[in-house]
């Protein structure tokens, strides 16, 4: 009989959008470090192999105001990453950092730092951006071309790279006797020019641990797809469905062998979010009530404002969809992802709230309040467990819905049902890095690219 | 004249002696790793002392290929995330790692120091720094480095170069303090009625436009403890002194001799005058890089050993002084007495000048009268510091107008 594949979890840090139930009467602090600490002790505890912390470096706005519906207010990625780490001694730190409001330089000295002051538990989610609402923060501005965002992507992390291997792993020696602190030739100087980044001079961070921290990506465009698979060690993909996600993961996977990467050089996690009940009813009692916690009538009155690109404030949101049409080519959210075309939106919505007579909050519910796994801790084991031994994905990135006990539940029911599933790990390994919790290849020396050197075109 | 000096502990790789990272008690091998800095601070902060600086740079130290004999300490961290791995740690004393200007991006300085702030429930403090060194501009490729071979370094330091390099820095801290006032206190409201998380009117964007850079939107972290951190800056010269006096709440200056010690404290209250200074006046520690041995004779021995392993004795910005504890606690008296409020004290040898500062001057300060146990029990650094709290800038225009 051979061995189950082993399910990897990820622990969402409870974000800043409307999954996150500030209303609860357990809700605690978006920002106080007790909340991180709760959070960081109870998914170590689960066993989980990392956390994972969004971005969001401009505070959303709608309607020309600052959205004030959702948790507003997030920490500094690295700042808070490395406060946590010193809290911790097996988990994993992913923090998402932007490619475009960033320098390769200062980023790779502070990835480097993490997964020094980590021991080897460092990972960086790697998001590029050409919104320029963003860039307004920063010294150059919104400067980047969206077709240029995974080029610059691409870029900036082979040039980090270059920087992070241009340490050897033995370069100190520190011998006190002859005063020599490095080994002869055992750093060397980085020259990079290419269109995006010119860094020339000597890192100044010796090897960390992991040599590099975990590459993370999560966009889904075909460019977000193609640098996936030249960079990535995990994606964080958004297909939790069983078919879409066994289809992402076919595809993804596909493409590795074009790299020179075998299937298990990267893991695949979809976000997913639970609702857990003593019975499957249960579960579906609390799914609601989560749910109409998600989604308050201002919450989806909003939503169907950023597709209408008009004030709907009058509208009833008990009542039916808007009779009047979106307007075209009016942006009323800024700071957050963009919606497809709003005609061609607003007619889906429009047949699926007549179809399935919905008022604007149950189809908000439906569109975006929907949980990937709601029943019983045994029944979210055994779909969990179905969706990796099929190889649907590698595990998922588990999302809680409140700040910080959101999660508290899953470790005490969940992981125990997939302990006992035999697809779970019962501890950590001892010292493990990341890298090796994740089971993921070790970096190789000498490649800047996971396979080859020049960047892909 | 307050009766308690206040004694900070500037933490530097393996020591400020380029030779330190040989002494028998050195870690060199550890520079890297969390429980190195943790058991500094620690030491310190068991001592009372107020806060630890922790020292930064984005060039790699010694110009020696890899492989030198007589080098010196080669890599380091960053130390806003040291101080960030040191805060869980730790409870009373402050975090004041270096962060540069010129090339950092004012947005992430801003937010990784409320994030401090916050993990340290208090704590966190700024050390503003100039980064400006040959080089550092190739390591991000986006400025031009002027060509400054030949220029006399007294003309260097009042050139328009050196001037927009300090001006842009107190726009950064300027655009920072913005940030760290973006959110009042009491923005989270989580009114369910309304379905309001926050109120949004007592958010407030910067919209600042400057010469060098601009920042429109408010900060992405919630107003931390301090709300408005204590920046710190080290100064040598009338620019400097400039800047302090417009952005700092606390100066580091560099006497060497009694009679600079008086001087550049009127410097700096000159400098105050010449800006227009309206808050309160600059806090003033002397800098001075420390040895300590139970006598003169042998703290001289040891820096002369450590001199010898380095080749070439040591020079400093700073006043080195090899000495016993009494001598330092004179020297300290002394200089409290002209008007200095503190002293940020530069151990030649880590760990072993930590222990000699921690475990023998500060009880010795105490002793003498020149410092309180009373004044440190706070938890909060700008107390520790005796500096006001900091109301929002915003929550004082609202008041104003209510009243």
């Amino acid at each position: 009989m051979t061995a189950k594949r082993q399910i990897h979890l990820a622990a969402h840090i409870p974000g800043v959008n409307n999954t996150t139930v500030w209303s609860a009467p357990d809700a605690g602090s978006q920002i106080d470090f007790d909340s991180f600490e709760h959070f960081a002790a109870n998914a170590e505890r689960g066993l989980f192999d990392y956390l994972f912390l969004a971005e969001g470096l401009r505070l959303r706005e709608h309607k020309g105001l600052i959205h004030d519906l959702d948790v507003v207010g997030r920490p500094n990625t690295v700042a808070v990453l490395t406060a946590i780490a010193a809290i911790t001694e097996h988990i994993g730190l992913v923090g998402t950092l932007s490619a475009t409001f960033n320098e390769p330089y200062e980023l790779a000295r502070q990835l480097a730092s993490l997964d020094h002051l980590s021991n080897g538990r460092a990972g960086w989610n790697v998001v590029t951006s050409s919104n320029a609402f963003t860039g307004a923060n920063f010294r150059r501005g919104g400067f980047l071309d969206h077709a240029d965002r995974y080029t610059r992507a691409s870029e900036f992390v082979t040039t980090a790279k270059e920087l992070w291997k241009s340490w050897a792993s033995d370069a100190v020696v520190a011998d006190k006797e002859t005063g020599r602190f490095l080994a002869p030739g055992s750093i060397d100087r980085v020259e990079h020019h290419g269109p995006q980044f010119d860094v020339v001079g000597y890192f100044d961070v010796p090897a960390s641990p992991q040599r590099h921290p975990v590459i993370v990506q999560a966009g889904d465009s075909a460019d977000g797809r193609a640098f996936a698979a030249e960079h990535a060690e995990v994606v964080f993909s958004r297909h939790s469905e069983f078919a879409e996600a066994k289809a992402f993961y076919d595809d993804v996977k596909g493409r590795l062998a074009g790299w020179g990467r075998d299937e298990d050089s990267l893991k695949i996690l979809p976000g997913a979010t639970f609702v857990i009940g003593d019975t499957a009813e249960d579960a579906r009692e609390k799914a609601r009530e989560t749910s109409l916690g998600q989604v308050s009538p201002q919450t989806a009155i909003a939503f169907v404002e950023q597709i209408w690109g008009k004030d709907l404030s009058t509208y009833d949101p008990d009542g039916p969809l808007p009779d009047i049409e979106p307007a075209v080519d009016v942006t009323l959210s800024r700071g957050r992802v963009r919606h497809d075309d709003p005609a061609a939106v607003a007619a889906v919505w429009r047949a699926k709230a007549e179809a399935e007579k919905l008022s604007i909050r149950e189809l908000v519910i439906q569109l975006s309040g929907r949980h990937s796994f709601v029943g019983t801790a045994g029944q979210i084991a055994e779909q969990i467990d179905h969706y990796v031994q099929e190889r649907a994905t590698d595990g998922f990135v588990i999302v809680g819905a409140t700040n910080p006990h959101g999660l508290d539940d899953f470790v005490a029911k969940v992981i125990p049902e997939l302990q006992e599933r035999g697809s779970y790990r019962t501890s950590y390994p001892e010292g493990a890095t990341l890298r090796e919790n994740l089971e993921l290849p070790p970096v190789r020396a000498g490649s800047t690219s996971l396979v080859r050197e020049t960047a892909a075109l | 004249m307050s009766d308690h000096i206040r004694i900070a502990v500037a933490l530097e790789g393996a020591g400020w002696h380029p030779a330190a990272w040989r002494e028998d008690d050195a870690a060199p091998t550890r520079l890297t790793t969390p429980g190195y800095w943790r058991d500094l601070v620690r030491e310190a902060e068991q001592a009372d002392v107020e806060f630890v600086t922790i020292e930064d740079s984005f060039l790699l130290q010694g110009s020696a290929p890899a492989g030198a004999e007589r080098d010196v300490v080669r890599g380091r961290i960053d130390a806003l995330l040291i101080a960030s791995s040191v805060a869980p740690h730790t409870t009373r004393i402050g975090l004041v790692p270096t962060v540069t200007t010129i090339h950092t991006e004012p947005f992430h300085v801003a937010t990784s120091l409320q994030t401090l702030d916050h993990t340290s429930r208090g704590r966190a403090g700024w050390r503003a720094q100039v980064s400006a060194r040959p080089g550092e501009n190739d390591l991000f490729g986006r400025r031009e480095q002027p060509d400054l071979t030949g220029i006399e370094p007294a003309a260097l330091a009042g050139s328009a170069f050196v001037r927009d390099l300090f001006d842009e820095t107190a726009d950064v801290i300027e655009v920072v303090r913005l940030l760290w006032d973006s959110w009042e206190d009491d923005t989270v409201i989580r009114d369910l009625a309304t379905g309001r998380y926050i109120d949004r009117d007592r958010i407030h964007d910067p919209d600042f436009e400057g010469r060098f850079f601009s920042v429109r939107g408010a900060s992405i972290v919630p107003r931390p403890p301090q709300g408005q951190l204590p920046v710190t800056v080290l100064a040598h010269a009338t620019v400097p002194y400039e800047l302090a006096a417009r952005q700092a709440d606390l100066v580091y200056v560099t006497p060497h001799d009694d009679v600079s010690a008086a001087s550049i404290l009127a410097e700096v209250r000159s400098a105050e005058e010449r800006i227009g200074r309206s808050s309160a006046p600059l806090e003033v520690y002397a800098d001075l890089l420390v040895l300590v041995e139970d006598t003169a004779e042998d703290a001289r021995a040891a820096l002369d050993r450590l001199d010898d392993r380095a080749g070439t004795p040591l020079t400093s910005d700073a006043l080195v002084l090899a000495t016993t504890v009494d001598d330092l606690v004179a020297r300290i008296r002394a200089w409290h007495d002209l008007g200095y409020a503190g002293f940020r004290l530069r151990p030649a040898r880590l760990p072993a000048d930590l222990r000699r500062i921690s475990r023998e001057l500060l009880p010795a300060l105490q002793a003498a009268g020149l410092r309180t146990p009373e004044a440190s029990t706070a938890s909060i650094l700008r107390d520790r510091l005796g500096l006001a709290p900091a109301p929002n800038r915003y929550a004082i225009e609202r008041k104003e107008v209510v009243a």
